[in-house]
């Protein structure tokens, strides 16, 4: 898991690299960001994905003491929350849209939705892989002494999160 | 990793009010009066921070072995290093 981490770190960092290498290099016609996008909303979503990070992982602890239901719960959560996240991405989308902010409007639309779409398609993998590892859970999968599969989707899913930390910061406040 | 954990369990929730408190901080700075670069420099550590504790707790990196880091840090060097040279390329005199 961790190697196909290190190969959507890369992923990440690349585009990451070239929204910064595109900043400078048009730092005097790059808008301030608070002009353009809806702070307000991405914080609330940026405290929701944190949300489903601290779910999912008390759902590992909770099956890590043998308390499945508590797993269940925990899943269940993070699955709400990254649908949530994904909802409120998509009607973010929608009024910049139709505010004119499109991916071809302007060198920061194009970078805001290559980096925050590639985002969102991973947030909607995981909320896919989570939502088999609940049905899973459900079916009497996972116990104490065997959660591998929990321990590796979370992988996924906080890796998630901490990529939504470095985008809120570089695209949303700086 | 893979079910076969038996290191200390971190504080979870304190990583998360960590998480969630140092959000708002952000939220804050980014709208003072201080310098642009002040601002910047302060929300790119902040930032860097907080994605330091989701890799080293909720990820459970911190109880990993050395070679996982190895394989997480490598790329983020090589992008690194891509960007620099990027940079350089595009603006001599910034780095120069």
């Amino acid at each position: 898991m961790w190697i196909f981490l290190a190969s959507e770190i890369m992923f990440f960092t690349g585009l990451i690299g070239s929204y910064i290498v595109l900043r400078f290099a048009n730092i005097h016609s790059w808008p301030v960001p608070s002009t353009v996008l809806n702070i307000p909303l991405t914080a609330v979503n940026t405290f929701i994905l944190i949300c489903s990070s601290a779910t999912l992982v008390m759902g590992l602890a909770s099956v890590q003491r043998g308390y499945r239901e508590g797993l269940q719960v925990g899943l269940f959560l993070t699955v709400l929350l990254g649908s949530v996240f994904l909802s409120i991405q998509f009607h973010e989308y929608h009024e910049l849209i139709h505010d004119g902010f499109t991916i071809s409007s302007s060198i920061f639309g194009s970078c805001f939705f290559t980096l925050t779409g590639f985002h969102g398609a991973h947030v909607l993998a995981g909320v896919i892989w989570l939502t088999v590892v609940l049905i899973r859970s459900f079916l009497g999968y996972f116990s104490p002494e065997e959660y591998a599969g929990v321990e590796i989707v979370g992988l996924y899913w906080h890796f998630v999160d901490l990529v939504w930390i470095i985008l809120f910061t570089i695209l949303y406040l700086i | 990793m893979e079910g076969t954990v038996s290191h200390k369990k971190p504080n979870y929730a304190a990583i998360f009010w960590a998480l969630f408190i140092l959000t708002i901080f952000e939220i804050a700075i980014a709208n003072m009066p201080f310098a642009k670069v002040a601002v910047v420099l302060l929300l790119v550590f902040l930032a860097i921070v907080k994605a330091s504790l989701v890799a080293l707790f909720y990820m459970h990196l911190k109880f990993e072995k050395f070679i996982i880091y190895v394989i997480v840090l490598f790329p983020l060097f090589l992008a690194v290093v891509l960007t620099v040279m990027v940079l350089n390329d595009r603006m001599p005199t910034l780095l120069t």
